[in-house]
């Protein structure tokens, strides 16, 4: 049905009618309104057998959605940035057991500086765990990407993480369709635990696992999540077919078979570059675009089939890896290497902490990557009036004091922002 | 131990009788009623820690696993799931690619068992399942990196049996300070040199007192020296339903420097002297404490284990002695351990 | 829509797109995101449109600008990237002149800059000052971009019962008194 709706409640809703049996969560911005919205559909009935429990901290959260998958139950959790580094441990260990939990990421920076608005730097953080990453470009996408989380979760045993941005998508009211619980049923069925713990069969979960066999493990773990690749595919296709909608998969190119120039990007900012791409086509520039949606397991092969026909690719992502660059363009030149003419890639990094990315600036970063190609990390829309400031200001002084706060405080004497 | 106490009508010329036990403390021994023998002594017991693990000789924590979980076993017809912190009960039982718990028994991390167990117990409530839920540890997982997870646990009042095994220390790591290391005791961390040797007066935290203070149905401390004791309070708690916790004291006589052949004369020695109150507690309020027969004084209990020997070694006492005195006498008096007829033979 | 924190611009922006839903129109509504605090600047965003919303920036070129608080003059440059042609809503019971933003409303096509006393409809009908349906109302009758029945209805799907009904007679009145306006307008 068709609901003009709150992109956290749409969210609520989708996973309301995967029958979730244990939700527990510790509340963190952005993603509050997911958690009270499931909590309001327990309390009025609408979602029955689940248990919603109130926990003390994001550690909790997701050890007591580990004692509920282990135990049979549908378990889901959702947290953001400084949570989700809260519960890292339990992330690993989830993984790494092998249960099949569903968590809403709630894009947020990861500080300090503290920071509650959008960026990537809470997946990245945990891009080595072991769980799925699927990234949702719209709240349409977003409902439908927790609805395939769950079957393709208890399929590979493996938990999954559905990361979408913060504030922009969960915060932003739009048109969405919520399925029809007989719908839902009809693609997710009850849950059929690989391991359980079972009085009638008892098994021992988690021992201590040696040099002797502890490479075999993490083998597997690799091997499942190369499964995850066919796996999302046939799972997004078999999701078309039920609800009519092309939602998930790897990727998705946008006007991307006959570019020159292509954009790579993930989330919800690949609907503002459809719209610079749109521009820059009537300029008769041909510019397309490569939506990664599955960014855990990373989409290798199908990447470089659809950028190896392009001269040059840009990255625009909302992380850094501080000494090193951009995390999705270290992954996706992996994908060009060994092409016999690889396009040039220029990495771009926006958006972070919640900046906006503006149709004006994309429009003049993919401009540039044709006619003044950049080595190295682009950091769109710095003011680099006010950092080099600070950099001088550190150099004289020894006790120059918390950047963060210097350069608050020199933005509020230079209030217009020189962009580069 | 069975503690009958004959009650005698005013006027009665007769001497009072207190009577303490009939036969071995261990096992259990054919003196005894059926209903009153130890749960080990029965062919039936469950086993649900089987032989094969590797602790350590004379390891307490062993012990009182065995006697706890075969316990709530008979108390739930076997229908029990265990969620196991990180530690030695951990490591020793489950070396892989064995295991020796017959028992559905998951083990997650370091500082979530009570967490996970309360994720179990939802499961089970979800599914309509009478299966009952122990989560254990030892007291680093317990009182320190596991005590936000546990006080979620009591505060939610989540359906879950917690077990604490009180070795005094981070054992399996090589024995150093936890919160739960009594004043003086040499660790790895609290070294026996410098001004104040051993680990110092002024710290550490009573987590069964805690675990009153948050008013679940049922707190309870216990010895590997009174195993009867241990048993009985396990049942009981299997047949109250929310938080409950129950914390075992159990010697390791690596840890503690202490003959392995010790260990259940160790724990009598340290509930004898008021330094281990054995006590219980409902909603808040302590409800019953395990009588002193006769107290023994604090040093009788130090002096046979290493840990504390750089008490003893100059001319005269450590002056922290009579400081550990102290705390006996004030934990006699606020648990009202020893009858007001005092020291009787 | 700018308002501060409080006076329900988020609702605003959010009834507004339910609104043009309602009219099977495509609509975005969404807070400039931040710390909310009762009496703080706050600025929501809507975009209406009949064919699927992908751009996700923050608006910084309306076509539309509602105020809830003309106080805010002060803080913020609210018409930063007003189009030219563009329509001003303003909630007071002053004149353009009297808050001196008289040049800006004269600058954009007659009719297109109004002010309705919202707040003042709001105590009328709904006993506290939240302007916002009243504005939603005027809304609708100053631009034309939504009927007024669907601002109805998006109101009643936000409030229930009685007070949704209060709301939904202080926009009606707005409405009628910015469409009198218009008409006393196109007869001068």
């Amino acid at each position: 049905m068709l609901k003009q709706i709150e992109g956290s409640h749409a969210m609520a809703e989708a996973i309301a009618l995967c029958r979730p049996e244990v939700i527990c969560a510790y509340p963190i911005t952005p993603q509050t309104h997911i958690v009270e919205g499931l909590g309001d559909l327990v309390r009025e009935g609408d979602l029955q057998n689940c248990e919603f429990i109130n926990v003390e901290s994001e550690f909790a959260a997701l050890s007591v959605a580990i004692g509920a998958s282990a135990a049979g139950a549908r378990a889901y959790t959702a947290t953001a940035s400084q949570g989700l580094l809260y519960m890292a441990e339990a992330v690993y260990n989830a993984s790494g057991l092998g249960l099949p939990i569903v968590m809403t990421l709630g894009n947020r920076a990861i500080g300090a500086p503290i920071n509650i608005w959008n960026d990537h730097s809470d997946a990245m953080s945990m891009r080595d765990a072991g769980w799925i990453q699927l990234f949702a470009e719209t709240n349409q996408e977003a409902v439908d990407l927790h609805i395939i989380a769950f079957k393709l979760a208890e399929e590979l045993s493996m938990p999954v993480m559905v990361c979408v941005d913060g504030f922009i998508l969960t915060h932003a009211m739009e048109r969405v369709d919520i399925p029809d619980q007989a719908q839902v049923d009809a693609y997710l069925p009850p849950f059929d635990p690989v391991q359980v713990l079972d009085p009638a069969e008892p098994v021992s979960i988690g021992a201590m696992v040696g040099p002797e066999a502890f490479t075999e493990v993490r083998f597997l773990a690799h091997y499942k999540q190369t499964q995850a690749l066919s796996l999302i595919g046939a799972y997004s296709a078999e999701f078309n077919q039920a609800f009519g909608r092309d939602s998930g998969g790897l990727l998705r190119g946008y006007r991307a078979e006959d570019a020159d120039l292509l954009i790579v990007a993930m989330g919800s900012v690949c609907g503002t570059i459809k719209d610079v791409i749109d521009e820059m086509r009537e300029d008769g520039i041909t510019i397309g675009l490569v939506t990664i949606v599955s960014y855990r397991p990373f989409p290798t092969d199908e990447l470089r089939t659809v950028l190896a026909g392009a001269k040059d690719v840009v990255v625009v992502e909302k992380a850094i890896a501080p000494g090193v660059g951009g995390p999705l363009a270290n992954n996706v030149d992996m994908a060009l290497r060994n092409l016999p003419r690889s396009p040039r890639l220029h990495s771009a990094v926006a958006g972070l902490g919640g900046r906006a990315i503006t149709k004006v600036s994309l429009h003049k970063l993919f401009r540039r990557a044709q006619v003044q190609p950049w080595e190295g990390t682009h950091f769109l829309d710095l003011n680099a009036v006010v950092v080099s400031r600070e950099i001088h200001g550190s150099r004289k002084k020894r006790r120059s004091g918390p950047t963060a706060e210097n350069i608050l405080r020199r933005l509020a004497e230079t209030p217009t922002h020189a962009a580069e | 131990m069975t503690d009958h106490t004959a009650t005698l009508a005013p006027g009665d010329a007769t001497q009072q009788l207190k009577y303490y036990q009939k036969g071995t403390f261990t096992v259990g021994n054919r003196l005894v009623d059926e209903g009153e023998r130890s749960v080990q002594a029965s062919q039936e017991r469950s086993n649900a820690l089987t032989c094969g693990h590797r602790a350590c000789q004379g390891c307490g924590e062993a012990l009182g696993a065995r006697y706890a979980i075969d316990a709530a076993m008979r108390a739930t017809g076997g229908d029990l799931i265990a969620v196991n912190a990180t530690g030695c009960l951990e490591v020793f039982t489950t070396p892989y690619p064995e295991t020796s718990w017959q028992l559905p028994w998951l083990h997650s991390l370091f500082g979530n068992a009570a967490a996970v167990a309360s994720g179990v117990a939802a499961a089970m409530r979800v599914k309509g399942r009478k299966t009952r839920v122990i989560a254990q540890g030892g007291d680093g997982g317990t009182t320190d990196i596991g005590f936000q997870c546990l006080s979620g646990m009591f505060e939610r009042n989540d359906d879950v049996l917690y077990i604490c095994y009180d070795n005094e220390g981070y054992m399996n790591t090589g024995v150093q300070r936890s919160s739960a290391t009594p004043p003086t005791a040499r660790t790895a961390t609290t070294p026996a040199i410098g001004l104040e040797p051993g680990n110092v007066f002024g710290t550490g935290k009573s987590v069964p007192k805690i675990a009153v203070a948050h008013n679940i149905p049922y707190v309870a401390t216990a010895t590997v020296a009174d195993l009867h004791d241990l048993e009985r309070k396990v049942t009981k708690a299997m047949s109250i339903h929310g938080a409950r916790y129950i914390q075992i004291h159990v010697p390791c006589p690596l840890g503690w420097g202490a003959a392995s052949n010790d260990t259940i004369h160790l724990a009598r020695l340290a509930v004898e002297s008021g330094l281990y109150p054995i006590f219980e507690a409902a909603h808040g309020r302590v409800t019953q404490v395990r009588k002193i027969r006769r107290q023994v004084p604090v040093a009788d209990y130090l002096r046979r284990q290493r840990r504390f020997a750089h008490l003893f070694k100059g001319a005269t006492e450590d002056p922290r002695v009579a400081r550990l005195q102290a705390m006996c006498d004030a934990n006699i008096v606020d648990y009202g351990l020893l009858d007001a007829l005092g020291d009787d033979t | 829509m700018h308002g501060r924190g409080g006076q329900g611009v988020v609702t605003a922006a959010e009834m507004l797109s339910v609104a043009a839903f309602l009219e099977g129109r495509h609509a975005q509504a969404f807070p400039s995101f931040g710390s909310e605090r009762t009496g703080a600047p706050v600025v929501a965003f809507c975009r209406i449109s009949d064919t699927e919303i992908r751009l996700r920036e923050p608006i910084m070129e309306p076509d539309c600008l509602i105020v809830q608080d003309p106080t805010l003059f002060k803080a913020i440059d609210v018409f930063a990237g007003l189009r030219p042609g563009g329509y001003l809503l303003l909630n007071t019971n002053r004149s353009f002149a009297d808050l001196h933003i008289d040049k800006v409303a004269a600058s954009l096509p007659p009719g297109h800059a109004v002010e309705v006393s919202a707040s003042e409809l709001a105590m009328k009908h709904v006993g506290r000052p939240l302007p916002n349906a009243a504005l939603l109302g005027a809304f609708a009758a100053l631009t034309g971009l939504v009927h007024v029945g669907s601002v109805q209805k998006a109101i009643e799907q936000t409030f229930s019962g009685k007070i949704g009904a209060a709301n939904v007679a202080a926009a009606l009145e707005a409405y009628n008194i910015v469409a009198e306006s218009n008409r006393a307008d196109a007869t001068v």
